[in-house]
């Protein structure tokens, strides 16, 4: 018989029967992209405002670090069963846990983003008689864009790589391929599986790392 | 390793060499095994009064692990319990190794372990086949009336309106049909691809990984899915009126209880437990589990309530 | 609640083998991403390559990775050594960028003066540079220490013993407050471990007392 489960893995990866039909690569992929992406964005509905009220106005920042804190230590294997439990099989629950799993990093993200800005700098805008939402959108968070968006590549990483939970409590995603191989001792899916995720958090980080350096305004770009 | 396991009769391959020689090469052939062998657990301590019981990280299984162990410490052994242990491939190198002593098995699933081509038999036939697949140093004790089997279990609402008594009859149902079950149940061979070579059914698998619990019943109750692999020993099903569907062609393997054991569990010890096993009878695993699930009681507890009732202590 | 109350002793079981797995990768990632955030910094190509690792390392999923990593390194899976190698490797990926960062938050000025004063390079790494990159070490150190033990309920998936058995357990017999005092147990161990870090900065670094050390 073959030796390493990891060869083993790479010729499943090229395996054409994994490539179409309900169960393929690519319409797993598609699926746990669709998770990562309703999960970071309904976070950041959530956690972006008020990063920003935060960051702005210096007002329930420990609150808010304590928060964002306590928030990192909740284990999410224990929240998609306790969510499940709650309101059944399906997307709610694994939905649920990977919002609170993106929060922290975005809440970090938008509050460091506008705190970056140089005091000097706002206080230089107040005195031009800038509002304050003015101050916020023309000053603080062009100068912060690196920052917040760098908030997004964090809790994205995080998500990506959790939402293989979905497939615990009856959704898609690539996290089929890893508990099915785990329930049937059939490490080389499992190692594909989890390869692929991998690879797509590869590829989410690079783009949101390009999407940073592309974010930073012009004139701040040299740092 | 192949997945999709092809149908095979076991009675045909039953006693011949071949069938020990290809679990052996299979067993070689897991990466994982030597290294855990020599890994995980603590010692299980080398006098021959002291056993280490260890059990799935399953309550039912658990259960039955502490109604051996207070046994064997009314018999006077000294009993390390390491319960709640994941997996066959985490437990069972240890029972090699010797790091643990005992633990309650299911007599398809560990040939199935042993041998992935293993298909459906009688608990007797399947028994007597372990007897040759298992590796040297460990061994199965009688079995019990018991069985915690996989099934396609429906609400008694669907299977009034389809006239459905056995699995047979879901070939005449009209409509696409969902099973809620463990993901690994989509390549186990009582799985879809069983369904349809034994029975002409279509299904397919919704992934619920909590081994026929509370979700898996839960999507059942909410019409998610039509259909949920839920073990047999499980409260729930007579709890929820649910219909499990007959398997009048034995897809589905036996699952009946089995200790398996190391070498160290000598006769007393294989007396002891033997005593406990040839009274559980299929009700009485239904009410342990009921207990623990719905009565929320500690194994502690369960076993040495159900052992003083059978006069066992 | 009836459930926990019963079952204290089960759960104090389980905190106590989730913090001993806890706490040796922690006091690794911090012991060992000193001389490797030394290192990366030293070389610019070596700092991009520890970042990429890093991301690459954190995007593992813990679960295969636990599976996995016995047929690498040749340990058992259900053996907590097992547990505790993978969340060092997990905690290297967080420590040693937020080491990198810490010690390049030193200023050359302060290190030349240092050795202008005749301080040896192992002197002046000790006495100089290492506590003036302490607090954002103690705050690298914070997420490390808050993200372990976090992700030791994984283990429960395979049997290894930890909070994370609650999780398992509780789902299969549908017991919610079995759960929620596994999740309840896990947060209150990582704020309290949190906490202590805290303080343990301010004993060693009373400077540190009036600014405080709040970064994320």
């Amino acid at each position: 018989m073959t030796g390493s489960p990891f060869l083993e893995s790479l010729s499943w990866l090229v395996d054409p029967v994994h490539w179409s039909g309900p169960d393929s690569i690519p319409l797993r992929t598609l699926e746990h992209l669709g998770y990562t992406a309703l999960g970071v964005l309904v976070a950041a509905l959530l956690a972006v405002p008020v990063g920003l009220y935060v960051g702005h106005t210096g007002r329930m920042k420990s609150l808010a670090v304590a928060a964002a804190g306590a928030a990192r230590a909740l284990p999410t294997l224990g929240l998609v069963t306790l969510f499940a439990l709650l309101v059944g099989i399906g997307l709610t629950a694994p939905l649920l846990s990977f919002v609170i799993l993106a929060i922290p990093s975005l809440l970090a993200g938008a509050y460091s983003a506008v705190e970056s800005a140089d005091p000097a700098t706002v206080d230089a805008a107040r005195a031009q008689g800038m509002t304050e939402w003015q101050i916020l959108t023309r000053v603080e968070l062009p100068l912060g864009m690196p920052l917040l968006v760098g908030g997004f590549r964090g809790a994205t990483v995080q998500v990506v790589a959790t939402a293989m939970l979905a497939a615990y409590v009856g959704s898609g995603g690539l996290g089929r391929y890893i508990f099915q191989g785990l329930g049937s001792q059939n490490y080389p899916q499992m190692i594909a599986g989890s390869l692929l995720v991998i690879a797509l958090a590869l590829l989410l980080d690079l783009a949101l790392l390009l999407a940073q350096r592309l974010t930073a305004p012009p004139g701040a770009r040299a740092s | 390793m192949t997945i999709h396991s092809t149908r095979r009769h076991l009675l045909g391959a039953l006693g011949a060499g071949s069938l020990a020689l290809g679990a052996a090469a299979c067993g070689s052939s897991d990466p994982f095994s030597e290294e855990e062998a020599e890994g995980g657990g603590s010692d299980g301590g080398s006098g021959s009064g002291a056993l280490t019981i260890g059990s799935q990280a399953y309550y039912s299984n658990e259960i039955i692990a502490e109604l051996c162990a207070q046994v064997l410490e009314a018999e006077g052994f000294t009993v390390d319990r390491q319960y709640q242990i994941g997996q066959r491939e985490v437990y069972l190198p240890e029972l090699e190794a010797g790091s643990l002593d005992l633990l309650p098995e299911y007599l398809g699933n560990l040939l199935q372990h042993y041998d992935s081509e293993a298909a459906s038999a009688s608990p007797e036939e399947i028994h007597g086949a372990l007897g040759e697949v298992l590796p040297a140093g460990l061994r199965v004790l009688a079995f019990a009336e018991a069985s915690d089997q996989d099934s396609y279990t429906t609400t008694s609402e669907f299977a009034s309106t389809h006239s459905l008594t056995a699995i047979g009859d879901l070939a005449g149902v009209d409509e696409d049909l969902r099973i809620a079950a463990n993901s690994e149940f989509d390549v186990r061979p009582y799985g879809p691809e069983g369904a349809k070579e034994v029975y002409d059914v279509d299904v397919t698998v919704v992934p619920v990984e909590d081994s026929g619990g509370p979700l898996t019943v839960q999507s059942l109750l909410d019409g998610d899915v039509q259909l949920a692999d839920i073990y047999t020993a499980d409260p729930a099903i007579a709890e929820n009126d649910l219909v499990v569907l007959a398997d009048p062609e034995s897809m589905i393997l036996p699952q009946n209880v089995v200790p398996v054991v190391s070498e160290k569990v000598d006769e007393t010890a294989a007396t002891a437990i033997e005593g406990v096993i040839a009274q559980l009878s299929a009700d009485d695993l239904v009410e342990l589990n009921r207990q623990s699930v719905v009565d929320q009681a500690s194994s502690a507890d369960i076993a040495s309530g159900w052992l003083t009732e059978k006069g066992l202590l | 609640m009836t459930w926990v109350l019963e079952n204290l002793d089960v759960i104090g079981g389980y905190t106590g083998a989730h913090l001993l797995q806890a706490l040796p990768p922690i006091l690794v990632a911090f012991l060992l991403s000193l001389p490797l955030a030394k290192l990366a910094n030293s070389r610019g190509w070596l700092r991009t390559s520890v970042t990429t690792t890093s991301s690459l390392m954190y995007a593992i999923p813990s679960l295969p990775l636990f599976v996995l990593l016995p047929g690498l390194i040749g340990t058992g899976v259900r053996s907590p050594l097992n547990i505790s190698i993978a969340l060092s490797l997990y905690g290297l990926a967080l420590m040693v960028p937020a080491a990198a960062d810490a010690f390049r938050s030193v200023s050359r000025d302060v290190l030349g003066s240092a050795t202008a004063q005749g301080y040896a390079p192992g002197a002046r790494f000790f006495e100089v540079e290492l506590p003036l990159a302490g607090p954002v070490l103690l705050a690298g150190v914070r997420v490390v220490a808050v993200s372990t033990i976090s992700l030791v309920t994984v283990g429960g998936v395979l049997g290894v013993p930890s909070l994370g058995m609650l999780f398992v357990d509780g789902v299969r017999r549908g017991i919610a407050a079995e759960i929620a005092a596994g999740i309840v147990a896990t947060v209150v161990l990582a704020l309290l471990i949190d906490a202590l870090l805290v303080l343990l900065g301010r004993a060693v670094m009373p400077w540190t007392r009036r600014q405080g050390v709040s970064r994320p």
